[in-house]
């Protein structure tokens, strides 16, 4: 298996006293769109703070494209190529579309102790680039992330990762809060990240949502995978069975 | 003809966005009415040069809370700190220290309260509205307990003309409004133009966001508090070079007249918007209704009812104005 992009062994976490992940080993493919279900305490949300970096793994291991990492902080993961955009939307509604888009890793025309003077041109011109890459009609980079609809928000945390060229993007309930249009808009882009060589991995309640645009199936109850299968070869009862 | 009136429509837009804007419509709108009842005196060369002598005193307290504002958190004790930043470096002149060591451990001192006021705040994750109204007691008492009850003379050979000489056309300056000025403009391209300001405002905008954007929230937060007690405390050494002596009760009541000017000046409590020049305006505002009151005969009692009105007023005008922005509907 040296072909997965991410591979996860045998990770545990304990939150004081709860085991809340017993023991999961998970691997991902490069290029694949993973739908990870769950009910409410499954694991799923834990598993995945794990791999962005908001939280570390009790016991267990990460490799990233065969090789062993620590994921320490979101500032990690991030440099890995794994980005995350979380269900509460990992935007500033405060700020403009050009600005959410580099926070945290600002283009400088000189620093010093990583403080520095932004480059604010080429935050411009890449953001127009950014937002027209992700197949996104927004009037300028300048609006307010405020002004946008919850799908284009969206779209926006979509096209962040995909200019920061990242290999994994997860997705923790992308769909939640969101009109039905809306939510077809962010299972489009799913969808899109396999031409764009992406790996995604899509969490989401909605079994349908995963049905509709997932290569794979990972279910899990209880703090362990219960089901994993192609989603061709699985069907929505047989899920339904095992959470 | 469409395209003009697209152009005009998005200037106006851009325009009724900035929060700033309700702040300086006021400010000249009052500078005419005082300029008119005070029968031309209000404008005149004299009358500029007391507005513009004291104002970089609350002005630097005012462009310190609204960073701060903006990052999300609350100062109270900035007050406070104006009192004892200047206690400490008199009394440490008393003794014979030169100038310079004096402010630098005077500005350590501020910097020192205002790290306490960041790491309790976030430690313990308590509202700082709480830690610095805790901090706005300790040190006033400080203060009076450093000076031992009786507050020191200051030495005759300091630099204060670095800091209160009138300088300009007419001597229209004190040197503290170029040391504002510069203030002024260092943090507003700070604010806008380094990653540091980018920071700031993720910070106080969304901070769950910010979190996951791997931005440092807590050393942003802390570098902030420190930021605000540092401005404070020189705004308070400035103010006890002018008046020639350090008192124990100079900028009682302060800390809260700069939130008024912050919030006059557009910056949201709830952190995220606002502009240091926002701030400036607002504290403008302030010192000319205290001026133009007095020059206009009326009861300087006054003075807290117009400020009080102002904020509630300024605040209700942006989100009326927001509202209107927010209704023009441009081209997507």
């Amino acid at each position: 298996m040296s072909t997965s992009i991410i591979s996860v062994r045998n990770v545990h976490k304990w939150y004081s006293g709860v085991h809340a992940l017993k023991g999961v080993s998970l691997d991902f493919a490069p290029n694949e769109a993973v739908g990870l279900i769950g009910d409410n305490g499954a694991g799923k949300s834990t598993l995945i703070n794990i791999l962005s970096g908001a939280q570390p793994a009790s016991e267990g291991e990460i490799m990233l494209e065969g090789k062993p990492v620590k994921i320490n902080s979101p500032r990690d993961a991030m440099d890995l190529g794994i980005e995350t955009i979380y269900q509460y939307n990992s935007m500033v509604p405060t700020m403009s579309i050009s600005r959410n888009l580099f926070i945290g890793r600002e283009p400088l025309k000189y620093s010093m102790f990583g403080l520095g003077v932004m480059d604010r041109k080429k935050m411009a011109e890449e953001s127009v680039q950014a937002i027209a890459g992700a197949g996104l009609h927004l009037r300028s980079p300048d609006a307010l992330v405020g002004e946008l609809s919850g799908g284009q928000r969206q779209g926006v945390a979509i096209a962040r990762a995909m200019h920061f060229k990242s290999k994994v993007m997860i997705l923790d309930e992308p769909t939640n809060h969101l009109a039905v249009k809306e939510t077809q808009k962010v299972i489009g882009f799913v969808r899109s990240l396999k031409e764009l060589g992406i790996t995604g991995i899509f969490i989401s309640h909605n079994i349908h949502h995963v049905f509709e645009c997932c290569d794979r199936i990972v279910a899990m109850a209880r703090g362990e995978v219960v089901l994993d299968k192609r989603t061709e070869d699985t069907n929505m009862k047989e899920i339904l069975d095992v959470l | 003809m469409k395209k003009d009136r697209q152009k005009v429509k998005r200037l106006l837009k851009i325009y009724m966005e900035k929060p700033e804007l309700a702040a300086l419509v006021l400010l000249v709108l009052l500078i005419a009415v005082f300029q008119i009842q005070s029968d031309g005196i209000f404008l005149n060369a004299n009358n500029l040069r007391g507005i513009l002598g004291i104002l970089p005193e609350i002005g630097l307290m005012v462009v310190g809370v609204t960073i701060l504002m903006i990052c999300g958190e609350f100062d109270l004790s900035v007050g406070s700190v104006f009192a004892l930043m200047p206690m400490v470096m008199a009394v440490l002149l008393a003794d014979g220290l030169p100038f310079i060591f004096a402010f630098l451990i005077g500005t350590a001192v501020a910097a020192m309260i205002g790290f306490i006021n960041g790491y309790l705040t976030i430690k313990f994750s308590i509202p700082s509205f709480i830690t610095t109204l805790g901090m706005l007691f300790i040190a006033r008492s400080l203060t009076i307990v450093v000076s031992g009850g009786f507050p020191p003379l200051l030495p005759n050979e300091l630099p204060t003309w670095l800091f209160t000489a009138f300088v300009g056309p007419g001597d229209i300056f004190r040197m503290s409004f170029l040391w504002f000025a510069a203030v002024v403009i260092l943090m507003s391209l700070l604010m806008n133009r380094t990653n540091f300001g980018n920071w700031v405002r993720a910070t106080g905008g969304f901070l769950p966001a910010a979190q996951a954007m791997g931005i440092p929230t807590a050393r942003v937060k802390i570098a902030c508090f420190m930021l605000c007690s540092m401005l404070a405390g020189f705004a308070g050494m400035i103010q006890v070079l002018r008046l020639g002596s350090p008192l124990p009760s100079i900028g009682e009541g302060w800390e809260l007249q700069a939130v008024a000017a912050a919030v006059i000046g557009g910056t949201a409590l709830a952190g995220g918007v606002g502009t240091i020049i926002g701030g400036v305006i607002g504290a403008v505002l302030i010192r000319v209704i205290d001026n133009g009151l007095v020059l206009s005969q009326v009861d300087a009692n006054w003075f807290k009812f117009a400020i009080g009105f102002l904020t509630i007023f300024a605040v209700v005008a942006n989100a009326w104005l927001g509202k209107r922005a927010k209704a023009i509907k441009l081209e997507t």
